[in-house]
């Protein structure tokens, strides 16, 4: 698609030509996915959990359609229908606990995608788009998770929906009338719920068209890679197909495995017990948390305990939705030329202080609300924002980064006596093209 | 399956399990298996979300329904409602028994015989699923003043098949008579449907 050697399509049956002067489908999809698309051939296993983000989507389309067969959006059979999808519909567990659980490992796949974007300076030019859709993606997934876990009507759902829709009650003025707008009452109830079927529905569809965008937008200058060294030329690159599809075959397997020791032998872990309790209106659970992957959002919000010229509300709302917000700008917060931390090490040492950080502030978010994890929420929600707007910034003016090799392939064989050819087949050594077809493995 | 030789020799075919000359290649044999295992993974992992569509466990609970028979008058008939469908049950009087015993079977489009609508003992109720054979419509005839038909038994008025007092088709599109559902008297007086 986007380098000069990349394989054309060249259909050799005749339906395949009568196809491609009428509509050139086979010619995009082996242009996006086949052997037409040219990949940096050293990207590691980190590179799959773009696809296996994808994979996840279908996952939660298809299991969501299902689901949506037999759910009932009425506040006075939600928690029934949920039930009755439980015990009564054929494998409707095994639909219920896929979608549940597919969701969670949606989450953990994006956040180790975003991880390695943020580690190997995925986000930079020319690839801003990509990183800010990215973004876009991840915040359209918050909110279909959130209306998601509305729907089975438990007392999770419930009071999870009165906090975080009244989020907005937070905005000077306009606050309250905007919450009654919202959830279309005094209070969560029936209109509520209704309206949150629709949106968790419509949702998925629009990350899946944001998912198309991303995607061409990423074609365009190709893969990333870990040294962060744009393709220079045929040497740095291999095909899509077969390489890359049987690579990501792997990834999928081990992924379904882990998929499915959750889905079948823990389903619930991820979950909250309290949701198998119908809605109270007029009782709160003592412990009330939003799913795991809301945590370091919510420890953020909850960090806010004083007024500062603004009331502490308001400024535990503000910071929630800019700690996300701000990774749009984060193509320019970082100024450093070089992409991957493998050749910053100052920066390097950062962001992993950073992740620690992160990972602190998901555990007080799922902590209860008092001391110490108050104390540590605030100190990790200084740390998370000096890192984006001080630390960044700063580091990426002042370090020295390692020398960067000339080229991917250089880098691949740097420091290596032999080309890691199979035994038995004339080892070349370094910088060496293959000869002929002798020292070209065949399979 | 092709072995690889037992002494190796440092060459390309003991590198990439290729034997020169032979048919069958050890990669063949691993990329046929797994393959294979892949589709009958996929074949387990579809089926779910087939059987989803099926009757739920709630649905298949209410396949059967028992019904109090006592209450029916003789000349009267009741409607129930079985798997979402009616059922027709009528008492018939001593008349309509003997003028559907006396109908020839075999002209019939559907031979039956008022015998093999009804059951021994209990053949004053003929207990038959009020659809039509046709498309699905609820034929007419089961309460007074219903319009009965040609035949004085049950007419459907969406497409016009007539049926006769022991809903044998008789004039019309439909291609069979009324269905008698499985039956089991419980007593004389009490009947299991389903």
């Amino acid at each position: 698609m986007s380098f000069a050697w990349s394989k054309p399509y060249e259909p050799t049956s005749a339906l395949g030509q009568w196809m491609d002067s009428r509509l050139p489908l086979p010619r995009l999809v082996y242009g996006a996915v086949g052997g037409g698309y040219e990949v940096p051939k050293n990207i590691n296993y980190f590179y799959n959990f773009g696809v296996l983000a994808g994979l996840a989507l279908v996952i939660q389309i298809v299991t969501g359609i299902v689901l949506a067969m037999h759910y009932a959006a009425d506040t006075t059979v939600a928690f029934a229908s949920t039930e009755h999808i439980m015990r009564n519909v054929n494998y409707g567990w095994l639909m219920r606990y896929m979608h549940a659980n597919g969701a969670s490992f949606f989450f953990i796949v994006v956040y180790v995608h975003i991880w390695r974007g943020l580690y190997y300076g995925s986000y930079k030019a020319p690839r801003e788009l990509v990183w800010m859709l990215g973004i876009v993606i991840f915040l359209l997934m918050m909110a279909t998770a959130f209306m998601g876990y509305v729907l089975p009507w438990g007392q999770m759902s419930f009071w999870g929906a009165t906090v975080i829709t009244n989020l907005f009650s937070a905005i000077p003025l306009v606050g309250d009338a905007l919450v009654t707008f919202l959830i279309g009452g005094f209070a969560v109830d029936n209109a509520t719920l209704n309206r949150f079927f629709s949106l968790h529905f419509l949702l998925p569809f629009v990350i899946a068209g944001t998912v198309v965008l991303k995607i061409w937008a990423l074609h365009l200058p190709g893969s990333n890679n870990p040294t962060g060294v744009e393709v220079k030329g045929p040497q740095d690159t291999i095909p899509f197909h077969p390489y890359f599809t049987s690579k990501d075959l792997f990834g999928i397997g081990v992924y379904l495995i882990a998929f499915s020791i959750f889905m079948f032998f823990l389903p619930n872990f991820l979950g909250h017990p309290d949701n198998y309790i119908e809605a109270n209106a007029l009782a709160t659970p003592e412990h009330i948390v939003p799913e795991w992957y809301f945590w370091p959002f919510y420890a953020i919000l909850r960090a806010f305990t004083f007024d500062f010229i603004l009331p502490a509300k308001l400024w535990g709302v503000l910071a929630m939705f800019a700690s996300i917000l701000l990774l749009f700008f984060l193509p320019w917060l970082d100024a450093s030329p070089v992409k991957s931390l493998r050749y910053r090490p100052m920066l390097r040492k950062w962001t992993y202080a950073w992740l620690v950080s992160f990972l602190v502030l998901s555990w007080c978010g799922g902590a209860l609300a008092e001391q110490p994890y108050i104390i540590i929420s605030q100190i990790c929600t200084i740390w998370y924002f000096a890192h984006f707007l001080i630390i960044i910034p700063l580091v990426s003016r002042l370090e020295t980064p390692l020398p960067l090799p000339a080229s991917i392939s250089e880098a691949v064989l740097k420091g290596k006596a032999t080309t890691g050819a199979p035994a038995g087949i004339e080892d070349t050594g370094r910088g060496a093209a293959p000869t002929g077809p002798v020292a070209q493995p065949a399979e | 399956m092709a072995s690889v030789p037992d002494t190796p020799e440092p060459s390309m075919a003991t590198a990439t399990g290729h034997v020169e000359g032979d048919e069958v290649r050890r990669r063949d044999f691993i990329f046929v298996a797994t393959g294979a295992f892949v589709g009958v993974g996929a074949v387990a992992a579809v089926w779910p979300f087939v059987d989803q569509m099926n009757p739920s466990a709630d649905v298949l609970a209410l396949a059967s329904v028992a019904v109090d028979l006592a209450p029916i008058a003789e000349g009267q008939g009741i409607k129930v409602s079985w798997r979402g469908k009616p059922v027709f049950i009528r008492h018939l009087t001593a008349a309509e028994i003997a003028e559907a015993e006396a109908v020839d079977a075999s002209t019939l489009r559907d031979p039956q015989s008022f015998k093999e609508r009804t059951i021994e003992g209990h053949r004053q109720y003929l207990i038959q699923v009020g659809v039509c054979t046709h498309l699905g419509c609820i034929p007419s005839g089961t309460a007074a003043g219903e319009v009965k038909g040609d035949f004085g038994g049950y007419f459907c008025p969406c497409h016009g098949s007539h049926y006769d007092n022991a809903g044998r088709i008789r004039k019309g599109p439909a291609p069979t008579n009324l269905v008698v559902p499985d039956l089991e008297f419980l007593s004389d007086t009490s009947v299991r449907i389903g």
